[in-house]
């Protein structure tokens, strides 16, 4: 490569007095300072802005709606249309699960329970939601389609102890999910 | 010199391996030796060739009912009348290939023959084996417990297709059925290979399983009325290539892949049978015989296999105990030495009797050795503990390291003093008993006699009588906490690993035994043995049968190193019927 020489700019007098700049730049924030007061920022209807400029009122507002499909929040279990936990505790998202933040203790289902003949389901299921990384491997690791991304963000708790999902607050995470492959059906 | 080396020439191949009683055979174009009347499958295996397979187990009979092991064979061509056989340069001759596969379980070797272990023929027959294998298998390997040591899911991957081209409906058959005690079977899993049937047959001698039904509803069963309830039964749970078999107390526990194997030996009964312990964290999950055909074969009786429970159960005592009054209350390891040492010393040597245990390591009693000299005791015994031998692998010494104690202590009879001292303690005459690792009750003590010596002091794993009437308690390590040496009823050295951490503040037993010979010799911590190495190599300067051995040199299989004449009558069973060729071995 050539090198290539600069030569500085030939500044005027008035340039050269560079109060004239910062006035300039002080009315362009001024002017953006006023519309914003008076609601009439760039922008600020998609963001559903309805206080100071662009500025969305964070917790009060929220962006949840824009979430795309693919956004991953915290991790939780699914029932399915008949109210079964989906979850078979096989604890291959225990083994996947990069930041070891899942703990499963498998149990049995005794033999006077409707879904006996699937034999196995989680006594307890816990998620530290501090050490999860919301990677989504235990969403593709899971054979039964049991454990899901959700779109929750705003994990938070007092103490560490908090931040622990147990079995209950996952499947109230996670919800009920339909039309997945329903592979315990009467064929089976 | 010329002469003799012409002669070898001029001898061929197959008279070369005839003299050593061995044949030719060619496995994947290699040529190579091995014995007469071995089965094919384990001429592959010597050759380092995988012949996938289910029903085959070297040490039962191969009925050959799982074509898995499907190969390619070839003899010579036979000569026409007067015709000379075509041979190579190297004097092999030409091999004949079969346009058809054979199974390599069920046929043996013989001369100048080949196989082929792979080849178009071999793939396409395991494929098409395998997919009729998984026509009605179930997509159970979610709740599966032998999911990630299912050879199913193994083969499948290497030998199956991605997906069923079958359409109808699969067929139903029991599952989760209550066989016996301690195994569930699951009959939709079961592929029909036989092998516990014959198992429960020729090994543990109760032929109680059968396979009722035929062609694709073929079920494994129990004999009516029966129960699959030998005490060798959890045997037939490690063979299941599939999860048809899966043990009741490991059922649902942990997935095997999670768990880290230790390869240590069996601490119940003379034996010594080899294990594997399967343990994730501190925990132990499960226990499996380890192969050892000079102690267990593949074996292990049930009741050995599940008694790891008591290391972590509610009994198991976690921390140094006082009596203060007449309960007991935690203190430091340092005071509870250093107390038991004070304690000690405040007796005459003839008062005090040391009552040590033959389930103790070598190295432990070794130490103990030491411990006695050092309170200038000869009162010092183990406590015998003889059953009867249940003709297969338990052994009527019911204490695993009885020849050990012999040698260690170099005495015929370590038991001898027991009653001496059981009358010195009701006599009066034995104020001070150290008990080490042993139960007084077993050792035919009341508990009147219990509460007479002024001073008991004890290392013990769980809370019972001899823990109640201990004035100090030191707390030890479990047999799958530590490591060391043992001998078994043959004569055979072998290693305990350890495999987890002893629980709470529990100590390995030859620590505390170290520590307690410091504080009586009045000497710093630290002076003593800084690992079990050290306390072997000092024992093998001392007794001659350990000489040149160390806890690395034992291996994990063990060595003989003295010759007791015990046989293990399993092991009779199994080289009659290998002599009979009914099994490899």
């Amino acid at each position: 490569m050539a090198v290539v020489k600069v030569t500085r700019p030939k500044l005027n007098a008035g340039e050269k007095m560079y109060l004239g700049a910062i006035f300039k730049g002080f009315v362009i924030t001024m002017k953006h300072a006023i519309a914003s007061m008076r609601n009439k920022t760039r922008g600020a209807d998609a963001m559903e802005s309805t206080g100071l400029g662009i500025t969305m009122q964070y917790p009060e507002q929220k962006w949840d709606g824009h979430l795309p499909d693919y956004y991953r929040g915290a991790p939780a279990l699914v029932t399915d249309e008949q109210d079964r936990e989906r979850c078979v505790s096989c604890q291959l998202c225990e083994f996947i699960c990069p930041p070891k933040a899942i703990k499963i203790t498998p149990g049995e289902i005794p033999s006077d329970d409707p879904w006996a003949k699937v034999e196995k389901r989680p006594k307890e299921f816990e998620i530290d939601m501090t050490r999860c990384i919301y990677c989504g491997m235990c969403e593709e690791v899971c054979p039964e389609q049991a454990i899901y991304l959700r779109k929750d963000y705003a994990i938070t708790g007092l103490k560490r102890a908090d931040m622990v999902h147990n079995k209950k607050k996952l499947y109230e995470i996670g919800g009920k999910r339909v039309g997945l492959v329903n592979k315990w059906n009467e064929l089976k | 010199m010329s002469e003799p080396a012409a002669t070898v020439e001029a001898k061929l191949p197959k008279d070369l391996a005839a003299e050593r009683g061995m044949v030719n055979v060619q496995i994947d174009g290699v040529w190579l030796q091995v014995p007469r009347g071995m089965r094919m499958i384990e001429a592959c295996k010597l050759a380092q060739k995988e012949v996938p397979h289910y029903c085959y187990h070297p040490k039962l009979t191969a009925p050959g009912n799982c074509r898995m092991c499907l190969v390619q064979m070839g003899m010579p061509p036979r000569p026409a009348p007067g015709q000379d056989p075509v041979r190579d340069a190297d004097g092999y001759e030409n091999i004949g290939w079969m346009p058809r596969p054979v199974i390599a379980c069920a046929n043996t070797v013989s001369e100048n023959m080949g196989i082929r272990t792979g080849g178009e023929l071999v793939e396409k027959c395991r494929e098409g084996v395998m997919e009729f294998l998984l026509i009605n298998h179930p997509l159970d390997c979610p709740i599966c417990d032998q999911a990630g040591e299912c050879r199913l899911q193994e083969f499948s991957v290497e030998h199956g297709k991605g997906e069923s081209r079958f359409v109808d409906a699969k067929v139903k058959k029991p599952k989760n059925v209550d066989i016996g005690p301690r195994v569930r079977l699951d009959d939709e899993r079961c592929i029909m290979c036989s092998r516990c049937i014959r198992f429960m047959d020729e090994v543990a001698a109760d032929p109680v399983l059968g396979f009722t039904q035929r062609g694709t509803h073929t079920t494994l069963t129990v004999h009516p009325g029966k129960r699959l309830d030998s005490n060798y039964s959890l045997n037939t749970v490690d063979i299941c290539p599939v999860g048809a078999l899966t043990s009741n107390d490991f059922r649902f526990q942990m997935r095997v892949w999670f768990l880290k194997e230790t390869k240590s030996i069996d601490v119940n009964c003379g034996t010594g049978s080899n294990i594997t312990i399967w343990a994730r964290g501190n925990k132990v999950h499960r226990i499996t015989p380890r192969q050892n055909d000079e102690v267990n074969s593949n074996w292990m009786p049930d009741s050995h296999r599940l008694s790891f429970h008591q290391i972590d159960s509610d009994k198991r005592l976690t921390e140094p105990l006082a009596k203060d009054g007449s309960v007991h209350a935690p203190i430091s390891w340092g005071s509870a030495i250093a107390d038991s040492a004070a304690e000690l010393r405040k007796f005459h040597a003839s008062e005090i009797a040391i009552i040590a245990s033959a389930r103790m390591t070598n190295e432990e009693l070794f130490l103990v050795r030491a411990l006695a000299s050092e309170l200038g005791t000869s009162l010092v015994t183990t406590v015998p503990r003889m059953g009867e031998s249940d003709g297969l692998l338990i052994s009527a010494d019911r204490n695993p390291n009885s020849t050990g104690a012999k040698l260690v202590w170099q005495s015929g009879d370590t038991a001898g003093n027991l009653a001496t001292i059981r009358e010195g303690v009701r006599q009066g005459s034995i104020k001070a008993l150290l008990v080490l690792s042993e139960d007084l009750v077993e050792a035919g003590f009341s508990s009147e006699d219990l509460a007479k010596p002024a001073f008991i002091a004890s290392i013990q794993l769980l809370a019972g009588p001899t823990a109640e009437a201990s004035h100090i308690v030191l707390p030890g390590a479990a047999f799958a906490e530590k490591r060391g040496s043992m001998v078994n009823v043959t004569g055979r050295i072998q290693r305990l690993n350890r495999a987890v951490e002893p629980l709470g503040s529990a100590k390995d037993d030859w620590e505390i035994l170290r520590d307690l010979i410091l504080a009586l010799q009045g000497a710093k911590v630290g002076d003593g043995p800084n690992s079990i190495e050290d306390v072997f190599k000092a024992m093998s300067s001392q007794v001659p049968e350990f000489d040149g051995l160390s806890l690395s040199k034992i291996g994990d299989l063990g060595q003989a190193i003295v010759a007791t004449g015990v046989t293990i009558p399993l092991l009779d069973n199994e080289r009659a019927r290998k002599a009979a060729g009914l099994i490899n071995g």
